[in-house]
């Protein structure tokens, strides 16, 4: 048998092959795929994250499968004779590196993690953070209120007199200020295109930014196991240009006019009234 | 106890614990309301006859209020499994015998999704109803139709108080006519929170299909 600082030597250089091949597929073929794309900020911080994170990932994997390989192929106990194994007696050198490295792995992740929610430009990477926002990115907002209810989302749009309709529509390019809510359970509103989630909880305003930067149409699902129809508490929403959203907004404006007239008065929360059933 | 013994006790406890387990879930599977074939459509147009009831009357949940349809041979039958043809005009009749708890979210008060963008009730056309005097709502949402039906009074005189009621018995009629699309499984449902008894209202026959929810099987 070969001495094993040659088998770690060979495995290393394997390592660092197959790492800078997977790193490159990741960034350079799987990259441009990665989900949720890049139609808005936010999703854009998102995809980026995601590539990052599986770059860093990757390698580990490699070396955890790698270290698999050598030991079932070359130190595999081979004949029917079967004999103890060399001690045990620990590496200094490997297990500090070890754990300074995976430390460092930590650190990283969450020094970047942070940063990615709390700069002002990236709108908290299109998380809820509650009524008090932490973040509030810079220019005039849209307000779209999202109302979770046992099975359907519907949208009020304060800015045009209140109306609320099924139909999430957004003009491109305009910053977007959702202020999530709910009316029985609690939902999770998450319009995956846009990498926007924010929990829809009753009696709570959880807000969350979001900037379209592409003519798109985007899912929208429920991420909070509700019930019954909890699998089918989707829709699509879409991304138009400001001129298409203003003629969408007055004709749905016209449209959903009888029932804008028995809506309650816009306000960040409802109570889930009535509580009880008659009858 | 012997060792042997308890390993013995430990497996056929294990193994009834499994059979059980199966047993439920094999139930819980395959329990489900007949699929209910609307009647034959006359001049292209299908008719579906629906009533809604304040309390079932029969097991397992004879306190529960729930949906009935009339089959094609006239018979009342506890289902929300409702059969309709594709690409087709659909009229709808709802004999509602419920009492009024109101809408959650008065956006439902207004018909959507309907044909003429309005509804009958009791032979008059509505174009929204007070959100208070909803019982019920039929909505299928991923055909975006939603129809409030107004509930009975209170006091009203001579409530059903077991399925299948009958016309002689305090009700309100909705009629309204939709399209269907294409071929699928849609589901639909109630938005009232009538689910008497359970947080909310939202519990117990609005969580289950055969009672508030249910698919519309279009073929």
């Amino acid at each position: 048998m070969r001495d094993p600082s040659t088998h770690l030597r060979r495995a290393a250089v394997a390592w660092a092959v197959l790492s800078v091949l997977g790193v490159l597929g990741v960034v350079l073929l799987l990259g441009p795929h990665m989900p949720p794309g890049r139609g808005t900020v936010e999703a854009s911080e998102q995809t980026t994250a995601n590539i990052l994170i599986a770059s860093i990932m990757l390698p580990i994997a490699i070396a955890l499968w790698l270290f698999f390989a050598v030991a079932l192929t070359t130190f595999r106990q081979r004949g029917d004779q079967l004999e103890d194994g060399p001690p045990l007696i620990g590496n200094a050198r490997v297990q500090a590196t070890w754990v300074a490295g995976t430390t460092l792995i930590v650190l990283f992740l969450a020094a970047f993690g942070t940063y990615t929610l709390i700069e002002p430009a990236k709108g908290a990477a299109g998380g809820g953070q509650g009524s008090d926002p932490l973040v509030t990115p810079a220019g005039k907002a849209l307000r779209v209120q999202v109302i979770g209810q046992q099975w359907a989302w519907t949208f009020r749009y304060p800015a045009y007199g209140g109306f609320e309709t099924t139909h999430l529509v957004l003009p491109v390019d305009r910053l977007v200020e959702f202020h999530v809510t709910a009316l029985d359970v609690v939902h999770s509103f998450w319009a995956y295109e846009l990498g926007v989630k924010a929990d829809a909880v009753p009696g709570a305003d959880n807000v969350a930014f979001v900037t379209p930067h592409k003519l798109e149409t985007f899912s929208i699902r429920c991420a909070e196991v509700c019930g019954l129809w909890h699998g089918y508490m989707s829709t699509h929403g879409e991304v138009v240009d400001a001129s298409a959203f203003s003629a969408w907004a007055q004709s749905e404006k016209a449209a959903t006019a009888l029932a804008t007239r028995v809506l309650p008065t816009y306000a960040h929360t409802y109570y889930p009234d009535p509580p009880r059933r008659a009858g | 106890m012997t060792a042997a013994r308890k390993l013995w006790a430990i497996g056929v406890l294990g193994v009834l614990a499994v059979a059980l387990i199966a047993i439920y879930i094999t139930q819980w599977l395959t329990v489900s309301p007949p699929a209910v074939a609307s009647a034959a459509p006359r001049q292209g147009v299908t008719q579906l006859t629906l009533q809604t009831v304040a309390s079932l009357g029969t097991a397992p949940h004879p306190e529960w209020v729930s949906y009935l349809v009339k089959d094609a041979h006239g018979h009342w039958v506890h289902s929300t499994l409702l059969h309709v043809p594709a690409h087709s005009t659909v009229r709808v009749t709802i004999y509602q015998y419920d009492t009024a708890t109101g809408l959650r979210n008065p956006f439902w008060a207004q018909p959507q999704g309907v044909i003429g963008k309005t509804i009958k009730l009791d032979g008059k056309t509505i174009s929204a109803l007070d959100p208070d005097l909803a019982s019920h709502t039929f909505a299928i949402p991923d055909l975006g139709v939603t129809v409030p039906l107004a509930g009975v009074a209170d006091n009203a005189k001579n409530q059903c108080s077991v399925a299948p009621c009958t016309l002689a018995e305090a009700h309100h009629t909705i009629a309204f006519t939709f399209r269907t699309g294409a071929p699928g499984r849609y589901r639909w449902q109630c938005f009232v929170p009538c689910g008497a008894g359970f947080l909310f209202g939202f519990g117990g026959p609005m969580q289950t299909v055969g009672y508030m929810d249910g698919f519309l099987i279009v073929t």
